[in-house]
């Protein structure tokens, strides 16, 4: 099931001189389309393809007791599931590290590139906030979920509208939403991950590649240039120059996927 | 039964939602398929047949068709939390049990047949959508089939019988309150799952079952037409 040695090396030989099997080049990614609204019953949601790889993301909202260590900010909960629907490789069951993954890293981009003002989610401090729960799915996985998921947890939270809140019985009144958008700010997180297959770097695997890559280093950052989030993921080790290169190459690209997606989200 | 019965949507009480149906929306997939009823939209994908692991789950006399219903956490309004339940558990069983009699399964011995549903978004009859999409799945997949099933959901509203019932209907609480009965038919309108939960008469049941079989046919029309658009010629 795995992609076998044999392909593994190609790739590497193709790679090698700036090749790759789809066309193309190291640092480029596959056609993006983002489709919002696709939920009725979400308060705001987004399906996200990149290639064959396809995720679907909703946003739900309830209010809640804060946190002891945050009694003034709103409740922030991101969690991914790769369903077996999506990929013969993915079972069901309790969450496993992939799964987990997903959810970890893109709760981490949203979170500390503060795109959601937490606080502005408080209703009663100490006493009642909001909670935002940002659900991913894979519909579809042909490589590079991760950065899928990035995109479409922006897309789902910008389309958002928040339910109508209840004072008196403290409850939320569903079905009925609000014009009321989340707290956002105007700078939003997008998620780029490179990975390394023998000397070389690219973005935007392919099944076939991520099977091969060796290490990866996983950014969230905005567009105005501040990252806000990295993870270097599997063992393979990185010089401190090479990971130099991996941070000019990412932030090429995250120009470039800015700007194509912009206008959809 | 009183004629002019109100549907809180204004449908006939014979009257199903806009259907649609499509095969083919998980790349990766052996087969796949989206049916909705409305509001309610089923996605199911079929992998295998493929060898059953582990080797014991085997069984040489005829393959396995293992279905997994599950609903996404947004597709409800009151966020769902993720990982399976003992509703799922028991829908998971109940739409194997419905596809298994038109699936050729005794040509599969050893092997397994995946056959995975996700509900994107619910609005009642979730496991009928279900059901239909999975029929569909299975015939994509170009898996041996005696036919299709289709599944509808028949409700009793006070005295009231309508056809694929909407979540506000199913909460109906006045006079006699709600009967769901989801029913799932072969084309040939043999019965492969049936449920029942509320109050009804055995004649009234009678009535169901006709409204059923009527229910069906127009169902099978949609998803035959949907895999014929499959099919380039």
């Amino acid at each position: 099931m795995e992609t076998p040695n044999i392909t593994g090396e190609r790739i590497k030989e193709y790679l090698a001189q700036g090749k790759r099997f789809d066309g193309r080049k190291p640092e480029e990614f596959r056609e993006i389309s983002i489709e919002t609204g696709v939920s009725k019953k979400a308060e705001g949601s987004a399906r996200v393809k990149i290639g064959k790889t396809e995720v679907i993301v909703g946003v739900k909202m309830d209010v809640t007791e804060p946190y002891a260590d945050s009694a003034n900010k709103g409740n922030l909960m991101v969690s991914a599931e790769l369903l077996p629907l999506s990929s013969e490789r993915f079972e069901g069951g309790p969450p496993k590290f992939p799964a987990i993954e997903v959810g970890r890293l893109t709760d981490r981009a949203i979170r500390e590139s503060k795109f959601i003002d937490m606080e502005k989610l408080c209703i009663k401090e100490g006493e009642k906030v909001w909670a935002v729960f940002i659900d991913i799915y894979s519909l579809n996985y042909d490589g590079n979920l991760i950065d899928a998921a990035g995109i479409a947890a922006v897309a789902a939270l910008k389309s958002a509208r928040m339910p109508k809140y209840d004072e008196e019985t403290g409850k939320i009144v569903y079905g009925e939403l609000t014009d009321k958008k989340i707290p956002l700010s105007k700078d939003f997180p997008i998620i780029i991950t490179a990975h390394k297959i023998g000397d070389k770097w690219l973005v935007d695997p392919t099944l076939e590649e991520e099977d091969v890559s060796e290490t990866k280093v996983t950014i969230g950052a905005t567009e105005e240039g501040s990252i806000s989030s990295i993870q270097k993921g599997e063992s393979k080790e990185i010089g401190i120059e090479e990971f130099e290169h991996v941070l000019d190459m990412t932030e090429k690209v995250r120009k470039k996927v800015f700007s194509t997606i912009k206008e959809s989200i | 039964m009183t004629k002019e019965f109100k549907r809180p949507d204004g449908r006939k009480s014979d009257e199903i939602r806009k259907m649609t149906a499509k095969v083919g929306v998980i790349p990766n997939a052996d087969g796949s398929a989206m049916f909705s009823f409305g509001d309610t939209i089923a996605i199911a994908a079929v992998y295998g047949p493929r060898k059953m692991h582990p080797q014991h789950s085997q069984d040489p006399e005829k393959g396995t068709l293992r279905c997994n219903y599950s609903m996404l956490s947004f597709s409800v309004s009151e966020r769902a939390r993720p990982g399976p339940n003992r509703r799922s558990t028991e829908i998971s069983k109940i739409t194997e049990w419905a596809l298994e009699p038109i699936v050729m399964i005794k040509k599969y011995p050893n092997m397994v047949i995946d056959v995975h549903i996700n509900i994107l978004q619910a609005n009642a009859s979730t496991r009928c959508a279900g059901i239909n999409a999975a029929a569909l799945a299975l015939a994509h997949a170009g898996i041996p089939m005696r036919g299709l099933v289709s599944s509808v959901s028949i409700g009793k509203l006070d005295k009231n019988l309508v056809v694929d019932l909407i979540k506000e209907e199913e909460d109906w609480e006045e006079g006699e309150g709600a009967t769901d009965i989801p029913i799932t038919l072969t084309s040939d309108g043999k019965i492969t799952h049936l449920q029942l939960d509320g109050k009804i008469t055995s004649k009234e049941l009678k009535e169901v079952l006709k409204l059923a079989r009527k229910a069906n046919k127009e169902i099978y029309e949609v998803q035959k037409k949907a895999l014929k658009e499959s099919v380039q010629l």
